[in-house]
């Protein structure tokens, strides 16, 4: 493979495409509401109609607006149906020569999608995620080429460092950094790890990235191993999510037999394999040094660090590990330079980041948006506010590890630092929006529950913390608490988050201690005498 | 080897590269408490007990390497009151009754309690039922008073070399299992060397034939035997 013959893949590509495309989804939110007979009826509709040279229907990766789903887009044209049901079909397709069509017509350029800015998301909903030519096609693979050809390994990481990315697996840790500490690490071998395994509730950004686009994953892998050195990647990928394992899986052959993967790619000394993992499902696997045990075989639990993965990872070897957003970044910023990617969103954070926008809100689904954008922007203009026309009360970013954030506090600009400000984290990125009908006390016991279960056990303070922490919610809820009780609760929130071994148990108090902040009125409620 | 010059409660005193903070300030006579290190087995910083204070910032002892400059408190009143709270939280998660128990009077967990000072539990006592495993024709397992330390663990495959306990199950329910989770007396990698005995600081893991207060462990063994194969090399 040299880049003539990349040329000539997407030339090809697009000759062969067809003037009028119709995609439909078939991502699994979709799939689960009949999006594949939707398109079987699709394909049956266009032959019907003699279209068969002019209309093609590609099943595309998500479009984000999950909650209007199943969808069906047809380009040109910018039409959007919502809500389609597989009896649609054929009036969708009459429609393109101005027949009548009975599916929910949607808005491309409403809010939702307007306000959005596609990085990690630029293919989703446009590319049929089952062929690699339709991302050659859309100018896949072309910053892996440069970089092998036209960059050495610390010029890339150069560009990673300027472009100001950081991790967006939860903690915010500066990419470039990482990466030039695993390229300096001594190891005769080093790996690259993509941490698919997201297990906070109510999130699903890495799943739709991996189903909607994994060749951008593992692009972005790829020049990640020539940057500092590996020739071995693993990606770990919850066992939860089948059509991701299944659609990387076709995506790894695919590009192993056009010599994307495997040696010498693009004819030079570099070699490169990926390989899945798959997960059980336990959130605490998402912790780097338990996700490396389990990769090596072995019980899934946190190591203390240092020493850091990047020192001594995989069986003991220096390794990168990046979770499958900040790698579907890569090949956009060697693509169009850090400059430009700098450029984009605030002064500590740049770039953009996908959210999974979810509970008492109008319209859920997957956002991508500059960093800094307001929590308000995010829960009025592209949430649309609450659903059923009550009033947001708060939202929970960052899942089981973050913390509340009430209404009052929503002019917060999104980013790393603004949320860690009022209590919070930006975590992976799962915002859920409560209103008045959620009580507090409830949710915080909810998330307490969550971390109690998958505690791993192998320190005190979370396994039986975290137990008695979610004892005393009980008693409260119950209305069963005395005033004592609260200060006890503080007392073992403070001694989870200071003392356990990992995130996990550090970050469990979180839900605890912002509710206990922005709502004592709620804890006092229940709470004689408090 | 380099060494290094750190303050331990104010006190200079010089430590040997590579060597952990629980080294270092047990060479310089200040005792840090501890549950899951055991000397002569690798440290998994589980328990949390050794958590100490650098610079302001709490790090458990055993697993942090000692550097240049370091300035470590080992006995503040917020290091005192987490290591009440963390055994106050061990005696509430299972049924440990010194009363009844083998190793009382022996036991790492009781002398734990007496040097805090905590004479009493704050928390909802957990009370769980859990097995106690007498298959063995010598040994006996009771989960009851596990603390969950893994330095059983650690002793049956780093000294024996064997590998039959690992960790089964998750947050309280966590448990030690031998090989695939059977009755210890059908294991068929245990030699009955009995080192996760000596290892084992509770009553969870006894001799048969034990009775109250009878069992003594002896877990400097474990680190005398890792030391004398470390000199015939
Ligand atoms: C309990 C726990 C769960 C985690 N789960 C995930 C996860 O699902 N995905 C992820 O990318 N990072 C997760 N992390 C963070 C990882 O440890 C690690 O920091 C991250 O993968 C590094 O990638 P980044 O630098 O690209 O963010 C988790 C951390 C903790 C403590
Ligand atoms: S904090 Fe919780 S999940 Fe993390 S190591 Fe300790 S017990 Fe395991
Ligand atoms: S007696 Fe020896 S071999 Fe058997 S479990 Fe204990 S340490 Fe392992
Ligand atoms: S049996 Fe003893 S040594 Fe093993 S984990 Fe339990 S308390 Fe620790
Ligand atoms: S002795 Fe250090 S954490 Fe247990």
């Amino acid at each position: 493979m040299d880049l003539q013959e990349l040329q000539q893949i997407a030339r090809r590509e697009r000759e062969r495409s067809r003037r009028i495309r119709i995609h439909c989804c078939t991502s699994s939110g979709c799939q689960a509401s009949d999006a594949l007979e939707i398109k079987r009826r699709l394909d049956e509709a266009v032959s019907e109609a003699g279209l068969d040279s002019e209309v093609e229907v590609v099943g595309v990766g998500c479009l984000g607006f999950c909650g209007q789903g199943p969808m069906v887009t047809v380009e040109p044209g910018d039409v959007l149906y919502e809500h389609v049901r597989p009896d649609h079909a054929a009036g969708i397709v009459a429609a393109i020569n101005g027949g009548t069509c009975e599916a929910e017509r949607g808005d491309l350029h409403h809010p939702f999608f307007a306000r959005q800015y596609p990085i990690v998301r630029k293919n989703g909903g446009k590319i049929d995620p089952e062929r690699i030519e339709e991302y050659i096609a859309a100018g896949g693979y072309r910053s892996l080429y440069r970089a092998i050809n036209e960059l050495t390994p610390a010029e890339v990481i150069d560009e990673i460092t300027r472009s100001g990315l950081r991790g967006r697996g939860g903690a915010g840790y500066p990419t470039g950094l990482k990466w030039s500490t695993v390229a300096k690490s001594r190891g005769d071998r080093k790996y690259i790890v993509c941490n698919g395994d997201e297990g906070d509730p109510g999130a699903f950004m890495d799943r739709s990235v991996l189903e909607s686009d994994p060749h951008l994953v593992l692009e972005g892998m790829s020049i990640a191993a020539y940057a500092v050195g590996a020739d071995q990647g693993y990606i770990y990928v919850r066992g939860e999510y089948p059509l991701a394992i299944q659609r990387l899986q076709k995506a790894i052959n695919q590009a192993k037999k056009l010599g994307l993967l495997g040696s010498q790619i693009f004819d030079s000394a570099f070699d490169f394999r990926v390989d899945i993992r798959v997960g059980a499902g336990a959130f605490v696997c998402g912790e780097e040094t338990a996700l490396i045990a389990s990769i090596e075989g072995r019980r899934g639990q946190p190591r203390p660090r240092p020493p850091y993965p990047a020192e001594s990872g995989l069986w003991g070897k220096p390794t990168l590990i990046n979770n499958v957003e900040t790698f579907a970044n890569i090949s956009s910023i060697v693509e169009r330079g850090s400059a430009w990617y700098a450029n984009i969103g605030t002064e500590t954070s740049k770039g953009t980041k996908v959210f999974a926008l979810t509970g008492k809100i109008r319209n859920t689904g997957l956002i991508e948006v500059p960093m800094g954008m307001t929590l308000r922007e995010i829960v009025e203009e592209l949430g649309g506010g609450a659903a059923d026309g009550g009033e947001v009360k708060a939202v929970q970013t960052g899942g089981p590890s973050g913390g509340c954030i009430p209404a009052s506090l929503f002019d917060t600009p999104v980013d790393y630092e603004s949320l860690a400000k009022v209590g919070s984290i930006m975590g992976s990125g799962g915002m859920v929006v409560m209103d008045e009908s959620t009580n507090m006390v409830e949710l915080a016991k909810f998330y307490m529950e969550f971390c109690m279960d998958e505690s791993c056990g192998k320190c005190i303070p979370c396994r039986v913390g975290t137990v008695q922490i979610h004892r005393l919610l009980g008693k409260i809820t119950a209305g069963q608490a005395t005033p004592a009780d609260i200060e006890q609760l503080r007392e073992l929130c403070q001694l989870v988050r200071d003392t356990s071994l990992c995130g996990l148990g550090q970050s469990a108090p979180n839900p605890v201690i912002s509710t206990l902040r922005y709502f004592p009125e709620e804890y006092a409620a229940l709470v004689p005498n408090e | 080897m380099a060494a290094k010059t750190l303050k331990i409660n104010g006190t200079m005193v010089s430590a040997r590269e590579g060597e952990s903070i629980l080294e270092a300030a047990r060479d310089a006579g200040v005792a840090i408490p501890t549950l899951c290190h055991l000397d002569g087995l690798s440290d998994v910083g589980a328990c949390r007990l050794c958590l100490v204070e650098v610079g302001g910032r709490l790090r458990p002892a055993c697993t942090t390497a000692v550097a240049e400059g370091m300035e470590i408190q080992t006995n503040t009143d917020r290091l005192h009151a987490y290591r009440r709270q963390i055994v106050e939280l061990l005696f509430a998660e299972r049924g440990h009754v010194c009363a009844v128990c083998v190793a009382s009077g022996h036991c790492e967990l009781q002398d734990l309690a007496v040097s805090l000072g905590m004479d009493h539990v704050r928390y909802e006592y957990l009370a769980p039922t859990c097995a106690v495993d007498i298959s063995h024709e010598r040994f006996g397992i009771d989960h009851n008073r596990c603390v969950l330390c893994v330095r059983c663990v650690r002793a049956c495959d780093e000294v024996e070399g064997v590998h039959t306990w690992d960790v089964s199950g998750r947050g309280t329910s966590a448990r030690v299992i031998s090989d695939m989770n059977q009755p210890w007396g059908e294991s068929e990698s245990c030699t009955s060397c009995g080192k996760c005995l000596l290892a084992c600081p509770t009553g969870a893991l006894f001799s048969r034939g034990a009775t109250v207060a009878e069992m003594e462990h002896d877990p400097g063994r474990i680190a005398l035997i890792v030391e004398s194969r470390k000199v015939r090399g």
